[in-house]
């Protein structure tokens, strides 16, 4: 092999990774990508944002008519106000890993044509989830204004509590969406796991009726679980706390730890298949 | 239409930067793995834990190294699977390689495919910063440059024109001007200029040629030959996946259609052993060649310039007035000269056993760039014409040419334009 003067300027070719190496790059691409989801979905529609509300507030008024009506869990106060918080808060996980497993398939022409850091794609799907559950947000808050629901200090709390959710999605956001590249099963999969989520954590009813020893192993292995009890007691405070609800701070410790866990193993997957997605599609 | 001074321009521009390396490609490999059955869900997986996929290997590139200069304009040619497209994607950065170093000095932009992530349901500005942010400009940069844009690609009446009320010809412009926008010192181009019409393919390559004369590198990918010998200073032929040759684009581009033809031909002639020789073979035809303008046999022909063709006759039985002549035909079998004496009405005198003799026809070749064949003949003269002997494409040439052309022939042609009156 004849060798070749490199020099010094040369830069060489990694091929492509998961995050780039400008970070500057990522987050321009993200950001960039994100709008523009954003912007075409409420495209050509009068009604715009009001129709990105449309679906939890259906999903809302179909739980409040049951559990008024049918099945009743006793005097909870707000209950209204914490089940759409809870709705609202799901939907952003519901929707940013269901729209994340088919991400990287969907954006094939991209991944095959440009060289552009690889999870900028999954981002973009929980970035745009996200842009939608703060305009949600606002629409929580109006409600609780209606309904009399008196400011509180612990309020400050909520962003901590989003902080960890989007952690949440993400990990699971970047997990799914590059085994989808192999496994075209992970998305019914992801569908199924999605639903039982729904129903495994206290979103309808209230996480006080749950016998204790079932309550504190339902928030311990259900991250979800906690944070959606921590988000309640930060908007209204007679709701039982997350360490309460999972029988002590100390036992707070494992959801926070598989949160951190699913968030590593997936960003740690998805690294590992950034540089051979393209060939893989 | 413009042509680059191939003269004096290059020297100037390489005395300018002197060999300084813009991209420097060193042994580099890769393949694919293609599996047959290919288990896509984790069901199969479950029920076949053992079952090792049976795969193909690809060998996309094998030890691929070349150096392009700064401000170079490099073409590379193959045919398709020779490995252009998947090497360019290597030196992009989207395929991984899994041997060898390829280094880049400086700003890098790829064009695999013009208008990557344009979205129709947008306006063109809002495409503009999108594909800008794509290719690498930070948003800011790119909404700095989507006037410049929208003006190079002369679009202005339609900023606020949604891309889907676009005609297909407005997009090729706009993504094209986005590319050029794009202040890269190396541009990686693949066959982005199989489209739009004659004009902006024209406005493509003056703009490449600014480009280079700033100083910058252009890697072209494509099957033009026009494009590699009008605009490239050197070219590279690859051939399943190895470099067959780096050098001068007319030499590789001749090289190519070398290549290219010699597959077409032998798939269409091993099978039989020659079923397209006709006639008693009283007298054969032992030989059968072109001649360039200085009467020297070639394989190649410059279009424009007078040729020949010649064929060796030897002569087993003593012939009288035999007829000799030639049929030339283009790689899509359309007959594009037919030559024989009985035309000129000439005896050509009697022949006995054991005779030689060449004969040869001189004329202009007016083709277009393409493989010919030329099937020589030895036939009976009078009232009907009988084969002694007719070889079927027994001599093949490739012409080579400058201008790109649809037409069968290239012939030289003037154009005026006299306004109503003037002559008067």
């Amino acid at each position: 092999m004849s060798t070749v003067e490199m020099p010094a300027e040369m830069r060489i070719v990694q091929g492509p990774s998961a995050l780039g190496d400008d970070p500057r790059r990522f987050v321009a691409l993200t950001r960039t990508l994100t709008l523009t989801d954003f912007k075409l979905k409420f495209y050509g529609s009068a009604l715009g944002y009001l129709w990105q509300l449309v679906r939890p507030l259906l999903l809302f008024g179909i739980l409040l008519f049951v559990f008024t009506n049918f099945i009743k869990f006793g005097k909870v106060p707000h209950y209204e106000v914490l089940l759409l918080l809870a709705i609202v808060l799901y939907s952003f996980v519901a929707e940013g890993v269901s729209n994340a497993v088919d991400s990287v398939v969907a954006r094939e022409p991209l991944v095959r044509k440009v060289q552009f850091p690889r999870l900028v794609i999954p981002a973009t799907v929980v970035a745009t989830a996200f842009l939608n559950l703060l305009l949600n947000l606002v629409a929580v808050f109006v409600f609780a204004a209606i309904r009399d629901v008196q400011p509180q200090w612990q309020w400050f709390e909520l962003p901590l509590i989003l902080l960890l959710m989007v952690m949440l999605a993400s990990g699971a956001a970047m997990l799914v969406s590059c085994l989808f590249v192999r496994y075209r099963d992970v998305k019914p999969i992801t569908d199924v796991l999605l639903q039982a989520l729904f129903y495994g954590t206290p979103i309808f009813y209230p996480v006080e009726r749950i016998e204790p020893t079932l309550r504190h192993l339902l928030v311990m292995l259900n991250p979800f679980a906690a944070i959606i009890q921590a988000a309640k007691h930060a908007f209204v405070p007679s709701a039982m706390t997350a360490a309460e609800a999972a029988g002590g701070t100390v036992n707070l410790l494992v959801p926070l730890a598989i949160i951190l866990g699913l968030f590593v193993l997936g960003f740690y997957v998805f690294n590992k298949e950034a540089p051979r997605i393209a060939e893989e599609l | 239409m413009r042509r680059r001074n191939k003269g004096t321009e290059p020297t100037i521009r390489v005395s300018k930067f002197a060999s300084v390396n813009a991209v420097v490609v060193e042994g580099v490999s890769k393949k694919f793995e293609i599996p047959h059955e290919v288990s896509h869900t984790l069901k199969e997986r479950a029920l076949h834990p053992f079952r090792r996929t049976r795969k193909d290997i690809l060998q996309a590139l094998r030890d691929v190294s070349f150096t392009v200069e700064k401000g170079e304009f490099f073409g590379v040619v193959g045919r398709n699977g020779s490995g252009k497209s998947t090497l360019l994607k290597l030196m992009a950065g989207i395929y991984r390689s899994d041997a060898g170093t390829i280094g880049i000095a400086g700003r890098l932009s790829t064009f695999i495919e013009l208008g990557v992530g344009f979205n129709p349901d947008l306006a063109a500005e809002d495409n503009i910063v999108l594909n800008g942010v794509m290719l690498g400009l930070s948003p800011r940069e790119a909404r700095r440059r989507a006037d410049s844009v929208i003006g190079f690609a002369g679009l202005d009446e339609f900023t606020d024109l949604k891309l889907k009320n676009y005609s297909s010809g407005m997009l090729v412009r706009l993504a094209f001007s986005v590319m050029v926008q794009v202040d890269a010192d190396v541009l990686l181009i693949d066959e982005v200029l199989a489209v739009g019409d004659a004009a902006f393919q024209q406005k493509c390559f003056d703009e490449f040629n600014r480009i280079r004369d700033q100083g910058r590198t252009v890697l072209l990918v494509t099957h033009a030959m026009s494009a590699v010998e009008r605009f490239c200073d050197r070219a590279m032929l690859l051939e399943r996946g190895r470099v067959v040759d780096i050098g001068e684009p007319n030499r590789i581009a001749n090289e190519y259609l070398d290549v290219n033809f010699r597959q077409e031909r032998s798939a269409e002639r091993q099978p039989e052993k020659e079923p397209d020789r006709f006639g008693d073979q009283r007298a054969e035809i032992v030989e059968a060649w072109f001649e360039d303008e200085h009467g020297m046999r070639t394989s190649q022909l410059h279009t424009g310039r007078r040729c020949a063709f010649a064929a060796r006759v030897h002569f087993n039985e003593p012939i009288d007035d035999p007829l000799f002549g030639f049929v030339l035909q283009n790689s899509q079998k359309t007959t594009v000269l037919q030559a024989s004496t009985l035309d000129q009405g000439r005896m050509t005198g009697s022949y006995g056993p054991g005779d030689e003799i060449e004969f040869r026809i001189s004329f202009d070749n007016v083709f277009a760039p393409d493989r010919y064949f030329a099937t020589p003949a030895v036939a009976r003269g009078g009232g009907m014409i009988a084969w002694i002997d007719r070889r079927e494409r027994f001599a093949s040439v490739v012409v080579t040419g400058t201008r790109d052309t649809d037409a069968v022939v290239d012939i030289p042609f003037q154009i005026a334009i006299d306004r109503e009156g003037v002559r008067a």
